[in-house]
């Protein structure tokens, strides 16, 4: 990427990085505790939300209950799929842009020598 | 069948041809050949992540699916576009960090094993072929429809030109007529979508009263359970649906084309945007089929109702539109086949031959002539399995090809990523058993046997009764992983680590 790192062969990367001793590191640990923290319970409730409606249109028929003239809740419900959607994308880009900083830091502080972040 | 259907379809060949043309001036490397160089920026891939994933399937067959079975059809678009979280919370950046042109490369980053990397291209082949059958089943109909020529006929046009494509233009070309593809494709749902809405002035709610009566199912045809009435079965394809997609070699691939994470990610936003829009636009085309062309007619065409959209188009936008929208689609079948060929090649040419064969002492000339092969041996075997499957549902076919997807491929990536523990014998028999389980239920299931004659290939009871399998194989797939990793006693906690640092912060060795 830059002409420092052109400098440095794949070679010496190699045996200056000690990935162990990265994943160790406390700064490593605290950057996968927030991705973790934030990843885990994101996916466990679009997960959710997504196996509610097969769930629900198959066990019960409570979302054929109309809500604006002809238009009933399971066409809300699905639609709500939709913006549910858009929204974790949204929020998922702001969050890595974060995330994206933390791991060119680490990267910076711990494999200075040699490398790139791509 | 009318000039102007000829001559837009002749407009639209030529257009890609020419792209293969160009294309063709720049493959030079093997990294041009699968993945056009890394080149691509996050928008241009986010399109063509969209023109790959918007197949004929999608465009032909979810339209006529919601005009004929109104809420249930819906299901599929809410399952395809859900499939995008899963990608972009779990799998898109680590593979992207970790891989180059495969997903062998990727678990490979992990284990050196050839046995691993071997499963895994076996399991990229058979998706892939599984998935471009379907395709080219779909395509000879409609091109048979189209243009009355015979079934045979209509699929070795579609395999030739899909081989031109793939074989003298690789990932560039692939690339550029998926972008070009989904702009037409887009163009041509908010034409539709938009003269539909016009007839009720904008008033969706009249749109829902319209569509109430227009239909032979009445009331029904708003509520869901028309087409799906198994509960069990409903679930477990909505489950094939979203995991299936974060094993799909063909879209996988695409992560490889842009130069870093950053750039999947935003590519995968802006496909989730583009598919978002489009399955939203669905609803529309498929109401306004049965308002405006009625379920007889579109029945009379395709009993699967594959023919809703062109038909749509012809009766509220006249012959042009109908030719415009054909066209779109024999453009999105050739698309959508090319980017599968070249997922299928990769894998035999870059894991099988490069790196088992050849031990990845293969100059890059030969890799480009091996891939180059692959390609064509990937298209003649497909075009020939297809013209034997004219008969098979196409709809089981493709959701048979996401549901190995979710089987072999999906616990492996994310065990290789996420689970410390996790070892060669693990990823073995994670893809193998997730591969088989799959490929044997379905041999089992109603999709294979029926008791009513002609209603599937062989005639007598299923002895497994969900026709996708996936609630049972996807567990067998994540369990199969479990098992074979505890039961062996090798575990390599340092290269661990080295691929735990570099998924999470995309570092790379320069030079490697």
């Amino acid at each position: 990427m830059s002409t420092v790192n052109e400098l440095n062969t794949g070679k010496q990367a190699n045996e200056t990085v000690d990935f162990e001793e990265v994943e160790e590191s406390e700064q490593f640990k605290s950057f996968m505790q927030n991705k973790k923290k934030f990843i885990i319970p994101y996916t466990i409730f679009f997960l959710i939300f997504y196996f509610l409606l097969p769930v629900l249109t198959s066990y019960t028929t409570f979302l054929n209950t109309p809500l604006v003239g002809d238009i009933s809740w399971v066409w809300v419900f699905a639609f709500a799929q939709f913006v549910m959607t858009w929204v974790l994308c949204t929020i998922y880009v702001k969050k890595a842009a974060s995330f994206d900083n933390q791991a060119d830091q680490i990267i910076k502080d711990q494999m200075h020598n040699g490398g790139e972040s791509s | 069948m009318s000039p102007t259907v000829i001559i837009l379809f002749l407009i639209i060949v030529s257009l890609t041809l020419v792209i293969t043309y160009w294309a063709s001036k720049r493959t030079q490397t093997t990294g041009d050949f699968y993945t056009a160089g890394g080149g691509l920026t996050g928008f241009q891939n986010g399109l063509a992540i969209s023109g790959d994933y918007l197949s004929a399937a999608s465009f032909l067959g979810i339209a006529g699916s919601i005009a004929l079975f109104g809420f249930d059809g819906f299901f599929y678009s809410i399952g395809f576009l859900i499939a995008y979280l899963v990608v972009l919370f779990l799998v898109a950046e680590p593979l992207r960090n970790l891989g180059k042109y495969t997903i062998a490369d990727m678990i490979n980053a992990r284990f050196d094993a050839k046995k691993v990397r071997g499963a895994a291209a076996l399991s990229t082949i058979t998706i892939s072929i599984f998935y471009m059958i379907a395709q080219l089943v779909g395509a000879g109909a409609l091109i048979q429809l189209l243009f009355d020529i015979p079934y045979s006929g209509a699929v070795l046009i579609v395999g030739v030109m899909m081989t031109i494509y793939v074989l003298f233009g690789g990932m560039i070309a692939t690339s550029w007529v998926q972008i070009v593809k989904a702009v037409l494709l887009m163009a041509g749902m908010v034409v539709i979508s938009f003269l539909v809405l016009l007839h009720f002035n904008f008033n969706i709610g009249a749109m829902f009263s319209e569509v109430k009566t227009a239909t032979s199912h009445g009331a029904d045809y708003l509520s869901p359970g028309l087409k799906y009435t198994d509960s069990l079965g409903t679930i477990s394809l909505m489950l094939a649906l979203v995991l299936g997609t974060a094993g799909l070699p063909h879209i996988l691939m695409r992560f490889f084309t842009v130069k870093d994470a950053k750039t999947a990610r935003s590519s995968v936003v802006t496909a989730t945007w583009i598919i978002g829009i489009f399955y939203v636009l669905t609803l529309f085309l498929g109401f306004g089929a049965a308002i405006f062309v009625g379920e007889s007619t579109i029945t009379e065409a395709n009993p699967g109702g594959n023919m809703a959209a062109p038909l749509l188009a012809e009766a509220i936008g006249g012959e042009f539109l109908f030719a415009f929208i054909s066209a779109v689609a024999f453009a999105t079948i050739l698309a959508v086949v090319a980017g599968l060929v070249l997922s299928g090649a990769s894998a035999f040419a870059h894991d099988l031959y490069g790196q088992i064969i050849k031990k990845g002492k293969a100059s890059d000339q030969q890799q480009m002539l091996a891939a180059r092969y692959a390609a064509l041996a990937v298209s003649v075997l497909s075009i020939v399995l297809s013209l034997f499957a004219q008969y098979l549902n196409v709809a089981f076919l493709v959701s048979l090809a996401f549901c190995i997807a979710a089987s072999a491929n999906l616990p492996v990536i994310l065990y290789t990523v996420y689970w410390k523990r996790f070892n060669t014998a693990g990823a073995v028999t994670a893809m193998l058993s997730g591969l088989f389980s799959a490929l044997i239920l379905v041999s089992m299931s109603p999709s294979v046997f029926s008791p009513v004659e002609g209603a599937a290939l062989f005639v007598g009871d299923p002895i497994f009764p969900l026709t996708n399998p996936a609630l049972v194989s996807v567990p067998i797939g994540f369990l199969g992983g479990y098992l074979g990793t505890i039961f062996s006693k090798e575990s390599d906690v340092k290269r661990y680590a080295e691929v735990k640092v570099k998924a999470n912060t995309g570092y790379r060795e320069t030079g490697s």
